[in-house]
């Protein structure tokens, strides 16, 4: 799950992490108010959207008055936000974060990921802030500094202290960046995050060590026991189709192409994918209904592929075990009874039970095309297309 | 002796007398499976499908001398429940549970590391369908007819990917040694390079297919491994070719976030390393065949 900027920022600096003073608006009105009550000479204006690269798209704008900030404030909201990591379709945005402006001496990236070879919490910091990581390692790798956090003690100040003078900061400040980087450490590791990103971590010509952009996703599988975090969800930032389908349970991922799919399981799913590209066709979507394929879980998927107006053929592909192919069957036959589907159908069953399976689906009055094999399916789902 | 478990494995269900327990002890049961007992902590001294039920690992290990479990829990108890196990003494758990946090994962693996590597449990999951040796015990949620008796050892993230793999093998009549689900979180219990070294040293396993997806370093770590260390064959599929990068599909763990975490980028890695690629999810099954030749 991912979270805003300002929310980010909230946490980080319940953990000790100094950032810039600022505020949530709503409204232009509103926006002029907070400007005055912030102080200051200057203030940026950033609109909320859960992707980074947001200055290039125009979603922060510096201010030099309250008035060009409720100005700012009002041509920013309600406006479709397009990057380079928000798909063609943008992102809305609804709030503003107004923040006193920061005069910067220095920028420097500060990242905190899991490590999956290592299993432990992998610090990455560089001289290089204000690029993106991705950036950094291809133009400066030699600027990026790793450590790695050892979890079942947590993060010591030697490490803290050895990147803050990897980073070549001056003496004077080691202890400030050392606190921020314990800071994000803390957050990370108190709050089972995924990902804390401060980029950049500037340092001002006042001397302050300053979050000036954060980012910070969490574990979707920890939030029963996080709900502050799971509260900050906010779903105008996620894809309609993917928010009404993690609400009931599915997995889903909205793709490009025009062949839906409900497949059981997640590797079984990206599989028929990726069989449904070898046999010339493009997936409009990934859909995994759970290993067990309840009915219920059935007609939930068909209500929500149908609601994709791309989708010019369904691909069905469940490999029963325990649940048996006759269930799942009759799951799909009462879906379709509910539910009607103007696309040609393919289905393919197997596992267990697979010819009585079979044998509903023949008997019910269901239009569709019957596959044998995961080649055969993907192969009639192309088909069906120029039908 | 079959890798991992075997015939006479005596196993307890942890979370023993809950739906999901109830329902998947009864099947393990119906296969043939040694399940001897289980665990639901306020419960102990009643029985459960004419097995005892006990409050602890540590009692049930000490009066039916269980070396596996499954567990049954759901995933905010989970971590503890493993750690149960291993600190009674179990030699293989199985979690099966969807869900469990990967700050928990990264728990219960430091705290696993206070046992030496004779002593050490086998933690298999979370997120997988377990494990089977098809003829002698089901340690896990597979559907057990579709795998037929032989000499290929299976090792898969996914569960209905490994079905269907072992649904193609036995369409070619080719049967399974040993077939292990690890999980699709992005820390797991044991890797795809943990149970290759197991089926390197078993003598009822000729070859061995690795069903990989998208995400982690753990396939390719496997590749490494079989070049450095292996004789004998070692086949792959990995799923994902169609996926975007930075989305999770589905498995918590299957996200591209790294170079050499997707599809693509796998299999050229893992052809590096001499791993056969099966190169298409329909072809896993004759593949094999052609290898063992």
């Amino acid at each position: 799950m991912d979270i805003h900027e300002y929310q980010a920022k909230k946490i980080l600096s319940s953990f000790g992490v100094s950032i810039p003073r600022g505020g949530i608006v709503y409204s232009p009105e509103n926006a002029e108010n907070k400007a005055r009550e912030i102080g200051g000479a200057k203030w940026v204006a950033k609109a909320q959207i859960h992707s980074g690269a947001r200055g290039k798209a125009g979603g922060i704008i510096l201010c030099n008055t309250p008035l060009e900030v409720a100005q700012a404030t009002d041509k920013l909201l309600g406006k479709k936000l397009v990057t380079n990591q928000t798909g063609p379709e943008g992102k809305i945005v609804n709030r503003i974060y107004i923040e006193e402006a920061t005069d910067i001496e220095k920028e420097l990236y500060l990242g905190l990921v899991f490590d999956r070879s290592s299993e432990s919490i992998m610090i990455v910091a560089s001289t290089e802030g204000g690029m993106s990581v991705e950036e950094i390692s291809k133009e400066k790798p030699e600027t990026i500094i790793r450590s790695k956090i050892e979890v079942a003690v947590g993060i010591q100040s030697f490490q803290a202290r050895e990147l803050a003078f990897g980073l070549g900061i001056e003496p004077a400040l080691i202890s400030r960046v050392s606190d921020t980087i314990i800071g994000c450490y803390k957050a990370f590791s108190e709050l089972d995050a995924t990902m804390v990103e401060v980029n950049p971590m500037v340092i001002s010509k006042q001397k302050q060590i300053l979050a000036l952009d954060c980012k910070m996703s969490f574990d979707n599988n920890a939030m029963f026991r996080r709900s502050q975090v799971s509260e900050l969800r906010d779903k105008t930032q996620e894809e309609t189709k993917e928010v009404y389908a993690s609400d009931r349970g599915l997995n889903y991922v909205s793709l490009d192409g025009n062949i839906g799919n409900i497949i059981n399981g997640a590797g079984l799913a990206m599989a028929s994918m990726d069989m449904i590209k070898l046999a010339g066709g493009s997936p409009a979507n990934f859909l995994d209904v759970g290993g067990g394929a309840t009915p219920e879980k059935i007609v939930k998927a068909f209500k929500l592929i149908t609601m994709d107006e791309k989708v010019k053929v369904i691909l069905v592909n469940i490999f029963a075990g325990i649940n048996r192919c006759d269930w799942v069957a009759e799951g799909i036959v009462q879906a379709l009874e509910k539910i009607d589907v103007k696309v040609p159908l393919v289905i393919r069953l197997a596992g267990t039970n697979v010819e009585k399976g079979n044998e509903i689906l023949k008997k019910s009055k269901i239009k569709y095309i019957e596959a044998n094999t995961l080649e055969d399916a993907a192969n009639k789902a192309v088909k069906a297309l120029g039908n | 002796m079959a890798v991992i478990i075997d015939k006479n494995s005596k196993i307890i269900i942890q979370g023993f007398t809950g739906k999901m327990g109830t329902f998947h002890a009864d099947e393990m049961i119906k296969y043939g499976s040694n399940v001897v007992g289980g665990v639901t902590p306020g419960k102990g001294g009643s029985k459960h499908l004419d097995r005892p039920v006990f409050n602890t690992v540590k009692e049930a290990v000490k009066q039916t001398g269980a070396t596996a479990s499954i567990l049954f829990v759901p995933p905010a108890f989970a971590a503890d429940s493993a750690m149960e196990a291993a600190d009674a003494g179990i030699k293989t758990c199985v979690a099966i549970v969807d869900g469990i946090p990967s700050h928990d994962m990264i728990k219960i693996k430091r705290y696993m590391r206070r046992y030496t590597k004779s002593g050490k449990m086998t933690l298999v999951g979370p997120n997988c369908a377990g494990i089977i040796s098809p003829g002698k015990s089901m340690l896990g949620i597979m559907p057990g007819h579709i795998y037929k008796e032989g000499r290929v050892g299976i090792i898969s993230r996914s569960g209905t990917l490994g079905y269907e793999a072992a649904q193609q093998l036995k369409n070619l009549n080719i049967g399974v040694s040993t077939s292990v689900g690890i999980g699709g979180d992005p820390i797991n219990g044991s890797s795809f390079r943990d149970i290759i070294e197991k089926f390197e040293t078993d003598d009822e396993t000729d070859a061995i297919l690795m069903i990989g997806e998208i995400g982690g370093p753990q396939e390719v770590a496997a590749g490494h491994f079989a070049r450095e260390n292996m004789k004998k064959p070692v086949i792959a599929y990995i799923a994902g070719l169609t996926a975007p990068k930075g989305r999770v599909m589905g498995h918590a763990g299957a996200i591209v976030s790294a170079y050499g975490e997707s599809a693509v980028e796998k299999v050229e890695l893992l052809k590096e390393c001499g791993v056969t690629i099966s190169k298409n999810p329909s072809v896993m099954g004759d593949t094999v065949k052609r290898v063992l030749g």
